[in-house]
């Protein structure tokens, strides 16, 4: 824990505050926002706000999870067939008679079944999650698309199809916005402020070594699964309700692009490192970005490509960087053969993170 | 030291990435000025959104819509997902809405997912038009139908008749027996032969699931059932590519005619070989040409979807809305050696 911090911490906090990936990409996305506001005919119009916000609901919700998972150093692929399982049960049920409240519970229990799974098998059997979660990827697609086949599910009361899309009061945000803000900040406590979090941190830096300080590694594991479960089946509902259709295709690729934004936010795909806010900004920056090209009548090939350069330039910098740091190690080493072993733990430590 | 290096390169790198990102917005913004003015402007802004991009039949269709919108000195513009399904469809219906695009020329993924997001852009004074695949019609002005089941019906009774000379034993080979559509077209295809082809006889229908080794397997069945079969209709585009590849390779080409719906792309090689003399479908060039004349007319206001109302439509004519706000692109269009070479999808 000291080791970790030992290097960030030895710099004044106005610097440790605001030389961080976190906030370069804040940085980032209130530049490319403002520019945007600017330049991109119709981006400042009252819509922009409210779709981009509606479209990128899902994957800001999913990336909570995600992101405790990735700092793990797990992953899990099967959110998306998730999504779809629990919007495929919300239709079958309701198409029976059920309500959208009862067939929404019944949904985020199979969310919290399907990611209990993925869990025990990660944690206690102690499989990878990569050959886990793409198992079961196709396993809950699979019975999603099995249980309603070709058919969607499309006549849903116009009460909760309105709510999945209302403003709150007069403003631009969708009423989505408000469960997603109080699971932010439950989540945001919980990895920052927990003694828990930390664990989660120790276990992507090394989980050995988080074991042996008192972690329950496995538990926390699938706790983390768990909660990706319910919060993607929680998605499914949203999904459902804001297109008023059930289909076993719902939300096909979706855990591409939450894997995408969370690694944008500054997240380590081999753990240890990220923080819950540049995540959020990394969806918001994509959602941006994409809204923007739309607008400019840009074609959905090309957008891709430059949210990809931009996730694989944002990687880069790091590796570049953690090359850098070992290559003025080495010379310092070289040049002075003095420098001690505190020396050394830290520049390792620093290639840890990244 | 260290420390302050790697953050300044931090963010170093990504102000490259930003620049890369700002540049490219920058680059297109010419273009989406014109879009702007496009609105406030004469001319009309038609924007196609096919069910996916990269889809050889849309891209043909909005090939069409080009020509039109072109002809008639609009903006036109082409948008779409990667994936066809209405989730990644909405999107790019709501950024319609956001540039306030006179009007939204529409494949839907399905029928009612789109629908919400459709009105939203249709409040904000969009005109909506669907074609190749309606939504409820509540969520649209118009749709462009590209043809009807007696249309359908009508040019393969046409097709087989003129093929094996008015006179003969024929076979039906279908996709599934509980098919709607090939059902439907069955019925009035029998009641066609029955009323007008005396002496044609059909001697069998059969079911090749929509599947090609199935259909492959049926047509081989069949001919040897049947010696003096003339023709085997197919009203469906697997199985009239697996008769074709069976009759091409067999003793029974050119006594045997296949005739029914299909690709160009399938079937070029069974009619440029002789096998096929000629097959239907509707053009789809000619529906995207049709649904940007029908957005003009709805944005111009010269047609509301009212049925009876009339508007013109370049080279194609003049057309009438039909009942539920629907327009006929005509009847099926006849593909053959003489023009197949035209088409690409």
């Amino acid at each position: 824990m000291t080791a970790r911090t030992y290097a960030a911490h030895a710099k004044p906090l106005w610097q440790r505050a605001l030389l961080t990936r976190e906030f370069a990409i804040i940085t980032l996305l209130v530049v490319v926002y403002l520019y945007s506001r600017s330049e991109v005919p119709a981006f400042d119009g009252p819509l922009t706000i409210y779709y981009l916000l509606l479209d990128a609901a899902a994957i800001l919700l999913i990336a909570l999870p995600m992101t405790m998972i990735i700092i793990t150093g797990e992953i899990d692929l099967s959110v998306a067939s998730t999504v779809a399982l629990s919007s495929v049960l919300v239709g079958d049920l309701h198409q029976h008679g059920m309500s959208i409240p009862m067939a929404g519970l019944v949904a985020i229990l199979a969310g919290v079944v399907c990611g209990a799974f993925n869990g025990f098998l990660v944690a206690y059997v102690g499989l990878p999650s990569l050959a886990v979660t793409i198992g079961t990827l196709a396993l809950y697609r699979g019975i999603a698309v099995g249980t309603l086949g070709t058919k969607a599910v499309t006549d849903f009361p116009e009460k909760w199809t309105d709510l999945a899309k209302q403003h709150i009061g007069d403003s631009s945000y969708p009423v989505i916005v408000i469960p997603f803000v109080v699971l932010a900040i439950l989540f945001a406590l919980l990895l920052h402020f927990t003694s828990f979090g930390r664990g989660v941190y120790d276990i992507g830096l090394n989980s050995e070594a988080a074991h042996f300080t008192g972690v329950n590694v496995a538990r926390t594991k699938f706790i983390l699964f768990v909660l990706s479960g319910a919060v993607s089946a929680f998605a499914g509902i949203y999904i459902t309700l804001r297109y008023g259709s059930a289909r076993g295709d719902n939300a096909t690729g979706l855990e591409l692009q939450v894997i995408a934004a969370v690694l944008l936010g500054g997240v380590s795909i081999f753990g240890g490192r990220g923080a819950l806010h540049g995540v959020i900004a990394g969806v918001l920056l994509i959602g941006v970005i994409s809204s923007a090209l739309r607008l400019e009548d840009v074609t959905v090939n090309v957008i891709n490509i430059i949210i990809g350069l931009l996730l694989v330039l944002s990687v880069m910098s790091t590796s570049f960087l953690s090359l850098a740091t070992r290559a003025s190690a080495g010379m310092k080493k070289r040049s002075s053969k003095s420098s001690d072993a505190r020396q050394q733990l830290a520049s390792a430590h620093h290639e840890g993170k990244n | 030291m260290k420390f302050n290096r790697r953050k300044a390169s931090a963010l170093g790198a990504l102000a490259i990435s930003a620049a890369l990102v700002l540049s490219a917005c920058g680059g297109s913004s010419d273009g989406g000025d014109k879009g702007g003015s496009g609105g406030s402007g004469k001319s009309v802004s038609v924007t196609f959104l096919p069910k996916n991009l990269g889809n050889p039949y849309f891209d043909t269709s909005d090939k069409g819509g080009k020509t039109a919108v072109s002809e008639f000195g609009g903006k036109f513009s082409e948008v779409g997902p990667e994936k066809a399904s209405p989730d990644a469809q909405v999107p790019f219906i709501n950024t319609a809405a956001q540039q306030g695009i006179n009007a939204l020329v529409v494949s839907a993924n399905d029928p009612k997912a789109i629908g919400d997001a459709l009105n939203e852009a249709r409040d904000a004074g969009t005109k909506v038009v669907t074609f190749d695949s309606d939504t409820d019609p509540k969520y649209r002005d118009l749709f462009i139908n590209q043809a009807t089941a007696e249309g359908i019906a009508k040019v393969q009774v046409d097709m087989i008749a003129k093929q094996i000379g008015d006179k003969g034993d024929i076979a039906i080979l279908s996709a599934a027996a509980n098919a709607t559509n090939q059902n439907a077209w069955i019925d009035l295809m029998k009641k066609d032969l029955s009323a007008n082809h005396p002496n044609i006889k059909l001697v069998d229908t059969v079911y090749g699931n929509d599947d090609d080794q199935t259909s492959f397997d049926k047509t081989s069945a069949l001919l040897q059932k049947y010696p003096n079969l003339k023709g085997i209709v197919s009203p469906t585009t697997v199985g009239i590519a697996a008769a074709a590849r069976y009759v091409s390779d067999s003793e029974f080409k050119g006594k045997v005619q296949v005739t029914g719906l299909g690709t160009p792309n399938q079937m070029r090689k069974y009619v440029e070989d002789g096998t096929v003399q000629a097959f239907a479908l509707w053009n789809p060039e000619d529906l995207g040409y049709l649904a940007a004349f029908a957005a003009k007319a709805l944005v111009d206001g010269t047609i509301t979807g009212k049925e009876g109302d009339t508007f013109k439509a370049g080279k194609l004519g003049e057309f009438t809305v039909g009942k539920d706000a629907t327009v006929l692109l005509g009847d099926p269009f006849q593909f053959n050696k003489g023009n197949i070479a035209k088409f690409n999808f």
